[in-house]
């Protein structure tokens, strides 16, 4: 993965910078030693790292807004940092660049049931939202896996998902406001606690816009009540288009499930063989889960099992009791996990047509068989958001290489089927330079103008999103 | 006047590559909003339905085909917008074809909006033509998708003044199979909107809370069993008084609420207020109890005022925002925004039509 040479005048006023942040930040909000800038020196995709020229760790929108002002004035890159769960190296800094953190940012700040909402800062944690909140029976409903750790902030940026957005949204459909701070040190709120912009709708562009507009430091969210209750069948299949017409068939049926989850041979196999789930080895395994009360859940299972029994399963399951839903939902959720024992891996996010399923697997299949590295497939079949597994093994020559040139291939696949490089990861530097197999020029200069009005001198994570080409003209500028 | 007309993308690129006078862009020019005297410029002729996969809840359409087009293929199908966008003809007095364009361009969204998302929540992706004359593609037709930035919810609601839209696509919902509303008459704002924050405080699922008329309603839509149990569910928290309408009647109350009928044919002004929804009868009071519809559990506030009358000012302390939808009036259509806002978004106007030829001067 290439990245910008670093900026020698940067480098060389080190002390300098280090000193002018001090001298507006907090003694322990500054952090410069090389074994502890360490610990910031990649995300997620940790295959690519580089140690930053500093930290700061601000604690309000204030001190934010100080520290991106010193930046602003030195001409010294900035890469804001949630959690550093990112997956695709959005958190990733360069040698010349300051880490912004917002881990000490983790306040409740208002909690509204009336009006459905609570306003939070923007280090706090996904899963802590909601745990904030559901002892009075709401919950905020994006919930990506890694939600234990990644934070509000990271959300917004990258849009993410979850299990539950088949039905919920993602992260964009259910942000009602920011509080931003621009590179320049203005302070900026974006929404509110009304539904809608009453001008152009900058929050709508500012989520997903992977910290590269603005530093986000609060964040007002939809909450919901929580549903009486959910429970998930299993549907086992021996061919993974029967599968995907199931999938289709319920959607056409009018019945909106919170999540269809699918998951191909490759994977069952490594999960049973991690977590004992018990289930069925066959070709396609479809969770199927819906909400509500007894009387709901009961009508709409009905309607999904005589779908199911038509395209003749190889095994039907229905959770009798919490038991039987725990265990269904155990293999999925070890996915990862299981994968993980087997060897390495690369997990891509490409999202397809729903009804391009069966052929992009087929043709997945026949790719990972000429490149000679195995694929398993989990992912949300409701919505078409894929995640192809690849895996590789870190210690042999070349295998990164193959793994990430089959991962491209798949991606371009994606793209040509009328689907998308990503669904909920984001682009960062993994998939940055595949842009142009999605977009045209035009398509991505006018994005890139829009990164012009909010941050003119491409200080904000300068290097992700845009192909490095496309963007170089405007970095240097 | 002139119009100018195209029936395709390439021509409408051509003529907004040379083009160097304002154009006020219209679709079914149903929904006011774009006065001045620029020469309009007529998309109505980008028409027709590019793709539609039901099993896969996607619709993608040209920017000009009417809306009732689009509902009539959807409804083929047993599928709709469930965003509820509104028809605005009687509210505004006007006659054509409401376009899909249109409603995408102002982000119309209904009464479901308080549940399932607005107009630009549902708008997977856009193709459009920028202040320069170049084809712009942004999004796709995939449910979830966050490749680059997503320019999707810039165009919805930008009313034409980024750009002219050619194409956009949706994620489309099925139709439930049967729908109830709770009624009841005779309450005032406050303790209307008491009653659908009850409502909407429940894990019942409710799509439509309004007051109109007096009367507070509160919407169930789904499988028939289902709408059952949660529509007695909701009676027994809500006490005595509430009366039930279902199927046919119930659509024909949120048709009305939608379209804003009850201001229908009347004079005085028309404001669109989006507040907070607990602020929506605090906003009416402030104003001094006008006659209102409010919509999305009090948060979306319908307001006929006569000529003159200070809407920004009342409205100050709760924080939202006032757009004038219909009447005239010397205050500014949209409400002005915070200096750096503004700032933001004028800088983005320039980058998106440096020309100004779109529509010039009816956000700002
Ligand atoms: C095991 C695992 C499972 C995952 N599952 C999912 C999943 O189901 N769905 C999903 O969508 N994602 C998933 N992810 C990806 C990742 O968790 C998300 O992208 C998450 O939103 C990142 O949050 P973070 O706080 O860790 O952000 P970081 O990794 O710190 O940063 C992510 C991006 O946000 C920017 N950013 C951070 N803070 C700010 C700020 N204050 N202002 C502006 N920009 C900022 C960064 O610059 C970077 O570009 C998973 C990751 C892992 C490791």
């Amino acid at each position: 993965m290439q990245m910008p040479e670093p900026n020698p005048a940067i480098l060389a006023r080190k002390a300098e910078i280090v000193a002018a942040l001090r001298a507006v930040l907090p003694g322990d909000a500054v952090i410069d030693a090389v074994s502890e800038t360490r610990a910031y020196e990649c995300d997620a995709l940790a295959a690519y790292r580089c140690a930053p020229l500093a930290v700061v760790l601000p604690s309000s929108t204030e001190e934010v807004a100080a520290a991106l002002r010193v930046c602003h004035a030195m001409g010294v890159p900035v890469v804001p940092r949630g959690s550093g769960t990112s997956l695709a190296g959005g958190a990733m800094p360069s040698a010349d660049a300051v880490v912004l953190g917002v881990a000490r940012m983790a306040e409740v700040l208002e909690v509204d049931y009336a009006n459905r909402l609570i306003r939070v800062q923007a280090g706090r944690t996904n899963l802590s939202v909601t745990g904030a909140v559901e002892s009075d029976g709401f919950f905020y409903a994006p919930d990506p896996s890694s939600q234990l750790a990644c934070a509000i902030a990271g959300n917004v940026a990258m849009n993410s998902g979850g299990a539950h957005c088949l039905k919920y949204g993602v992260t964009t459909n259910n942000l009602l406001g920011v509080r931003m701070v621009l590179m320049d040190g203005t302070i900026v709120d974006l929404g509110g606690g009304h539904l809608d912009a009453g001008g152009l709708d900058l929050l709508g562009v500012v989520c997903g816009s992977e910290g590269q507009l603005g530093v986000v430091t609060e964040a007002t969210l939809r909450i919901l009540p929580k549903p009486e209750g959910a429970r998930p069948v299993l549907m086992g299949f021996d061919r993974s288009e029967v599968a995907g017409e199931c999938v289709s068939a319920i959607i056409k049926a009018g019945i909106l499930p919170v999540a269809i989850e699918f998951m191909d041979r490759p994977c069952i196999r490594a999960t049973e063989a991690f977590a004992k789930a018990g289930y069925p080895d066959c070709e396609a395994l479809l969770i199927v889960e819906v909400e509500g009360s007894e009387t709901e859940i009961a009508e709409q299972l009905a309607v999904i099992m005589a779908i199911a029994r038509a395209h003749n399963p190889v095994e039907l399951r229905e959770a009798a009791d919490e038991g039987q839903a725990k265990r269904i939902w155990l293999g999925r959720k070890s996915a990862f996990g299981a994968m993980g024992q087997i060897n390495d891996y690369m997990c891509l996010d490409g999202t397809i047509p729903v009804s391009q399923l069966s052929y992009v697997l087929k043709r997945i299949g026949e790719m990972s068989r000429a490149v000679g590295l195995d694929v398993g497939n989990v992912f949300h079949a409701g919505d078409g958001n894929m995640h192809p597994l690849i895996l590789y093994n870190a210690n042999t020559p070349g295998d990164l290489e193959r793994c990430e040139a089959l991962g491209a291939d798949i991606l371009k696949l994606c793209v040509e089927v009328g689907g998308c490089l990503t669904g909920e990861h984001g682009v960062g530097i993994e998939k940055r330079d595949l842009m142009g197999v999605q977009f045209a020029p035009d398509d991505l200069d006018i994005q890139m103008a829009v990164k012009d009005v909010f941050d003119p001198a491409w200080l904000l994570n300068p290097a992700k999103v845009f192909p490095l080409a496309s963007s170089a003209a405007r970095r240097a500028a | 006047m002139n119009m100018e007309q195209v029936t395709d993308e390439a021509g409408l690129a051509a003529l907004i590559a040379s083009r160097e006078a304002p154009l006020r862009i219209v679709g079914g020019g149903t929904r006011g909003m774009v006065a001045g005297n620029a020469e309009p410029l007529s998309v109505a002729g980008l028409t027709g339905v590019t793709l539609y996969e039901p099993g896969a809840m996607t619709l993608v359409v040209r920017a000009g085909t009417a809306l009732a087009e689009v509902e009539r293929v959807l409804d083929a199908e047993g599928q709709r917008l469930a965003f509820e966008p509104a028809d605005w003809r009687g509210l505004l007095g006007t006659s054509g074809a409401p376009t899909i364009g249109g409603v995408v361009a102002g982000n119309i969204s209904g009464p479901r909006r308080v549940a399932v998302g607005a107009c630009r929540d549902f708008l997977l992706g856009v193709r459009f033509v920028d202040g320069r004359g170049r084809v712009i593609k942004n999004g796709g037709r995939v449910m979830k998708n966050v490749t680059g930035y997503d320019l999707v919810k810039l165009m919805a609601g930008s009313w034409g003044t980024l750009g002219v839209l050619t194409e956009v696509s949706f994620k489309v919902l099925a139709k439930p199979a049967t729908e109830a509303t709770l009624i009841r008459r005779g309450v005032t704002a406050a303790e209307g909107v008491a009653a659908l924050t009850v409502g909407l405080g429940t894990p019942y699922d409710v799509t439509g809370a309004a007051w109109s008329g007096g009367a507070a309603l509160l919407r169930i839509e789904g499988m028939a069993g289902s709408v059952t149990y949660r529509r007695d569910a909701l009676a027994r928290l809500l006490g005595a008084g509430w009366d039930a309408a279902e199927g046919a009647d119930s659509a024909a109350l949120w048709r009305d609420v939608r379209d804003v009928t009850p201001f229908a044919g009347r004079a005085g002004v028309v404001w669109r207020v989006s507040v907070k929804p607990t602020d929506g009868p605090r906003v009416l009071a402030a104003l001094g109890d006008p006659e209102a519809v409010l919509d999305w559990g009090g948060g979306l506030c319908w307001l006929l005022m006569p000529e003159g009358a200070d809407v920004r000012a009342a409205l100050a302390p709760f924080g939202g925002h006032a757009t004038r939808i219909r009447g005239h009036d010397p205050a500014p259509v949209f409400q002005p925004e915070p200096a750096p806002v503004a700032a933001l978004s004028a800088r983005l106007r320039a980058e998106f039509d440096p020309k100004g030829l779109f529509n010039p001067g009816l956000m700002t």
